[in-house]
């Protein structure tokens, strides 16, 4: 029914002309002129030429301070990934498996923190670890658990787990989604020819679920790689990745076209990585997808 | 179905404090009577809320949010609902290129986006406008709003449609009479969560927000740069509470993990 459409509807490029317009005027002409000015001369007191030159993108791939900096990135992003795999998959399996008031409760307490402010989150882990008067901080020195602050803001622990924090529910959502695809009978199954239930979450759940953690993971590690506002307010100024780093060329030095070279190859490396690692598991996981 | 053990529930309730415990310390240190940074152990108090008041810069910021979310999602909608229709009902080529262009906002890294708008308004000249940033915002929601709009036309009964246009109704008739109608829910979460998304977005935005423009997670972003206090748990603990009431009418009319998932369960 729905492939045959009524003659008298609207064809659709009319229906879709406008979005395209506003796409190619505001999304692709821009990135396209953000590519050019990677491309562009800068001077101190002569601002930006209009010319072509490879300088920024030379300055990049010899520097090792770039290096440090794109490794950082990297780093500070699979651990998180990692992380917010190790504890987010086994929570929605629990998740999964609590009656009816429970689930909808808890899953509404899980995803709901997605939509808060990232900044409000963030802020939340300087209150508990900020230095000696971290909340966290002074009531652990009080009960005599430690005796110097935890070492949390500006250290790369903390911002990876601030980060595996706010992005906890996209690795939840996705497993979860995974999870409601699974047929509890071979559960079932497996229980009643004797398997333990260790043996059930290795044999039978994990395969299954692989996918909702691997898809997870790409979106989790595309936003960490990418992410601001949080590497910004613990990191501090001194652990520079590659986002707050766009950043201050942008505002403060005021190279534009050397920070639109690190945004460029931000980009480029990460939509690299989500589109092979896309393809290998679409590979790998036909039957799943199907 | 077997219940979880203990191990699973010790292990449920410690994430559940590990995704709260920040959120939580913000709300209760909004209402510290002290004048630095404590829970209210000594009774609770409104002073810091009180004291955002006397901070101009926070409640303009508000109302620049506001607006800016509220018009940037309907925008954003105009755009969306023709294409979602135009995507959910027809085969044609280049149709998934096409669906992957609108949903790229999702991809491309904010700080990105954020980059390759102010240098396109810099040279349109209108750096730093409102304008601007209700453009930039637009595209930025513009995925949330297509996507809830596109799982509502995919899931709509088409045969009151084909009944309207058997009774001689005209295609603006049928889609303000009918079809419209028909995928409104899905229309009206598009636009809440576009909303919440616009609202609190701060990466992209702070490249494009000058004095004056300022929304208020970029308001709050800077002032966290410079010093905590609890006047920013205050304004934090407000932004949450909002968030908090739009999430939770999110989920009485549509339900939230299908908003969140964004595909369209019609067993519900």
């Amino acid at each position: 029914m729905s492939a045959a459409a009524p003659a008298r509807y609207p064809v659709p490029w009319k229906l879709l002309l406008p979005a395209l317009m506003l796409f190619i005027a505001v999304v692709l002409i821009p990135l396209a002129m953000t590519i050019m000015l990677s491309f562009h001369k800068w001077g101190q007191y002569t601002g930006i030429e209009p010319v072509f030159i490879l300088e920024n993108w030379r300055e990049i791939w010899s520097d090792s301070y770039f290096h440090e900096m794109f490794l950082r990135t990297f780093r500070i992003a699979v651990a998180a990934t990692l992380l917010t795999a190790i504890c987010g998959a086994p929570e929605a399996y629990i998740l999964n498996r609590m009656r009816a008031p429970w689930k909808g409760i808890f899953l509404l307490i899980i995803l709901g923190p997605l939509l808060i402010s990232v900044v409000a989150r963030t802020l939340g882990w300087a209150l508990l670890f900020g230095g000696q008067n971290g909340i966290a901080n002074k009531a652990l020195m009080s009960i005599g658990l430690i005796d110097t602050p935890i070492p949390f803001m500006f250290t790369e622990t903390g911002v990876i787990i601030a980060l595996a924090h706010v992005m906890m529910p996209f690795m939840v959502l996705s497993v979860w989604a995974a999870l409601q695809r699974v047929d509890p009978q071979i559960e079932n199954a497996a229980m009643s020819l004797g398997a333990g239930p260790l043996t059930i979450i290795r044999r039978i759940i994990l395969p299954q679920i692989m996918p909702g953690i691997l898809s997870g993971g790409i979106i989790v590690f595309s936003l960490c790689a990418s992410a601001f506002a949080t590497p910004a307010i613990i990191g501090g100024r001194r652990l520079k990745v590659a986002a707050t780093l766009a950043y201050d060329e942008f505002l403060n030095t005021l190279n534009w076209p050397l920070g639109a070279a690190v945004a460029v190859l931000l980009l480029m490396a990460i939509v690299l990585i989500v589109v092979s690692s896309n393809a290998l598991i679409e590979r790998r996981y036909a039957e799943a997808f199907r | 179905m077997s219940k979880n053990g203990p191990v699973a529930l010790i292990f449920h309730t410690l994430f559940v404090i590990f995704m709260l415990a920040p959120i939580v310390v913000v709300c209760l240190v909004a209402f510290t009577p002290e004048g630095f940074l404590s829970l209210p152990v000594n009774g609770f108090s409104l002073r810091w809320f009180r004291a955002i008041a006397s901070y101009p810069e926070f409640i303009n910021a508000f109302w620049v949010s506001l607006w800016l979310g509220a018009a940037s999602s309907l925008i954003a909608l105009f755009f969306a609902i023709p294409a979602a229709l135009a995507i959910a009902r027809y085969q044609f080529p280049g149709r998934d290129a096409l669906s992957a262009l609108f949903l790229s906002p999702l991809m491309i890294p904010h700080v990105v986006l954020g980059i390759a708008f102010l240098r396109f308004f810099t040279q349109a000249g209108i750096g730093g406008t409102f304008t601007a940033l209700i453009i930039a915002h637009v595209i930025l929601v513009f995925p949330f709003a297509l996507r809830l709009t596109l799982a509502a036309a995919t899931g709509m009964n088409r045969s009151v449609e084909m009944a309207a246009i058997s009774l001689g109704a005209g295609s603006w008739t049928l889609f303000r009479r009918v079809t419209l109608p028909l995928i409104l829910p899905g229309v009206v979460s598009g636009w809440a969560l576009a909303f919440i998304q616009s609202f609190d977005e701060v990466t992209m935005t702070i490249f494009l927000a000058a004095p004056g423009t300022e929304t208020l997670p970029v308001r709050m972003f800077l002032y966290v740069q410079d010093n905590i206090d609890p006047l920013v748990t205050s304004v934090s603990a407000c932004v949450i509470a909002i968030t908090m009431a739009a999430l939770i009418l999110l989920d009485r009319i549509y339900g939230l993990d299908r908003v969140l998932a964004g595909h369209s369960d019609r067993s519900r």
